[in-house]
């Protein structure tokens, strides 16, 4: 059984522009399955469509056609099995900024149906883990650096022992330290948890170090996917850079996407 | 029968979760709900001042009487904009956190999920309510020696059914209008008072408004606590309030669901379960 299985899958959302109504496609038909305990990395500038497939295979948007599973499961149907499934890191970290690390990663683990008494040793196991400084749990949130923030995001995300993980331009914004330790947590996770990773990002290096597989979205379509080295063979290409431009006719920055 | 009780187990956890994160929210917040209560007790010393202003103006009323029927209508405001405001929260204040995608796509029921908003809110609530009551109370002097007040906060409770389902259709106007859909709460429950006889008896509203009130559980919950509190009325002499409050409930609530329901699907097809709306 595949981890993930993406099926023509299709979104649209309506925009206002100069008191118009705008049908903008965010994804068109895109399609692609991966392995369990693989790691997939989407590429695309922003507005290609990433966020988007990222909220419809967590259960936050429905499609307009096409179908996803998540190890068997109809990801628009069986949401409750699914949502047990899969925990998601985004750009925003996202948490009650004036609660602390531990109340914002004690109340999320409830809503997996984690006890008490088996949040109390798992919480500070995380965080020491994701390399969170003890002294500063109790603290308000909106006190921590973007980094520390993230790092928490990264613990909630694993205190529910995810199988299908789901990150979202998890690295962006940060420092080239916080960066690091982040990547190389991914890679922890990976090699210990036997979590499969959808890694949607803008970050080239990030996707090419990180993924087994590289696909490539622009402008709702998934123009490729297939591990680093073939595709930049597939290109003629030196770099993923060098492949984006062969595959989607445009520069990386300039890239023009459908949607969210 | 070992998956049900293990699912039943997760949505009780996660019922629990859902209090638990408004406790540590009013820990957190404590400042906001000292500032909240002030403003409150000064609002409704606004109200209840009219009972002495009257004599004063030459008209001839029983002050103690008045007194109590204005400061039931206003706890009893107070309290509604609390349900509501905590119900409405399940959403706008997710979106201002920016945690509404995280809380959405966590395997919690939505019924459960909106349960637990219902009952902290319930005891929040309360705690304030009594509070409120208590503070102004105390200012007046307030003599009230036949008073029933287990029977008044019972009533109160079981009016509170009825709001939580009111409060879910009005949580889900967030959803739906992210700009606009708190203040349309606020809108509700103001309707809901007005019909309700707040500070006034229903007999002087216009006759559709009188029709209205029959139907809004507000009424029964005024109108059974100035009985629980000025004549001392017992559970079952309240019971002429509480079996309209108990239908009202059973109808609210699975329509309250229905509705929330309803938005979330609008909001998922439309990209609005979003922290930017």
């Amino acid at each position: 059984m595949k981890a993930l299985e993406v099926h023509n899958l299709r979104k649209q959302f309506d925009r206002r522009e100069r008191r118009r109504r705008k049908r903008v496609e965010a994804l068109r038909g895109v399609s692609f399955e991966i392995g369990r305990g693989e790691c997939v990395a989407i590429l695309g500038p922003n507005g290609s469509g990433k966020s988007t497939l990222v909220r419809l295979l967590s259960t936050l948007l429905l499609p307009d056609g096409g179908t996803a599973s998540v190890f068997g499961h109809d990801a628009f149907r069986e949401t409750r099995a699914v949502r047990r499934l899969v925990n998601r890191v985004s750009v925003e970290a996202s948490f009650f900024k004036k609660m602390s690390a531990v109340e914002n990663l004690s109340y999320a683990a409830r809503f997996y149906g984690l006890r008490p008494s088996e949040t109390r040793e798992r919480i500070p196991e995380i965080l020491g883990r994701v390399g969170f400084p003890e002294d500063r749990r109790d603290e308000p949130m909106e006190n921590l650096s973007r980094g520390m923030q993230q790092k928490v995001a990264l613990a909630r995300a694993l205190l529910t022992a995810p199988v299908l993980l789901l990150l979202d331009e998890p690295t962006t914004g940060l420092d080239p330290r916080s960066k690091q330790e982040v990547q190389e947590f991914i890679r922890e996770v990976r090699a210990e948890h036997d979590a499969t990773v959808l890694l949607c990002t803008h970050d080239l290096a990030e996707a090419e170090s990180l993924a087994d597989r590289v696909g490539i979205l622009d402008g709702g379509e998934l123009l490729c996917l297939e591990p680093a080295d073939e595709l930049k063979a597939r290109y003629r290409s030196e770099t993923l850079e060098e492949a984006f431009f062969a595959a989607s006719g445009h520069a990386f920055e300039n890239g023009e996407g459908g949607g969210g | 029968m070992r998956t049900m009780n293990l699912a039943l187990r997760h949505e009780l956890v996660g019922l629990g979760g859902v209090i638990e994160r408004n406790v540590y929210l009013v820990k957190r917040y404590i400042w906001w709900d000292v500032a909240f209560f002030i403003w409150t007790v000064a609002n409704t010393l606004t109200i209840v001042f009219i009972a002495k202003g009257i004599p004063a103006a030459g008209g001839h009323i029983d002050v103690n009487r008045v007194t109590t029927i204005l400061l039931v209508g206003a706890v009893i405001w107070a309290y509604l904009g609390i349900i509501f405001e905590i119900l409405t929260e399940t959403v706008a204040w997710e979106r201002w956190e920016g945690t509404i995608e995280y809380t959405f796509m966590a395997p919690l029921s939505r019924p459960v999920h909106l349960l637990g908003m219902g009952i902290f809110a319930i005891g929040y609530g309360v705690v304030r309510a009594v509070l409120l009551f208590g503070v102004v109370a105390a200012f007046f002097s307030l003599h009230l020696p036949d008073a029933d007040y287990f029977a008044a906060v019972v009533l109160l409770i079981v009016a509170s059914i009825s709001f939580i389902g009111i409060g879910m259709m009005t949580a889900v106007l967030p959803l739906i209008s992210p700009e606009k859909g708190t203040q349309l709460g606020f809108v509700a429950q103001g309707v809901l008072l007005v019909v309700s006889g707040v500070y006034y008896p229903v007999s002087v509203l216009p006759g559709w408004m009188q029709a209205l009130a029959t139907i809004s559980p507000a009424t029964y919950a005024l109108r059974g606590c100035r009985a629980a509190i000025l004549e001392g009325a017992g559970l079952n002499e309240l019971w002429g309030d509480i079996w309209p409050l108990l239908v009202i409930g059973v109808v609210a609530i699975p329509l309250g669901l229905w509705t929330f329901r309803s938005g979330e699907r609008y909001a998922k097809k439309h990209g609005k379960l979003k922290r930017s709306g």
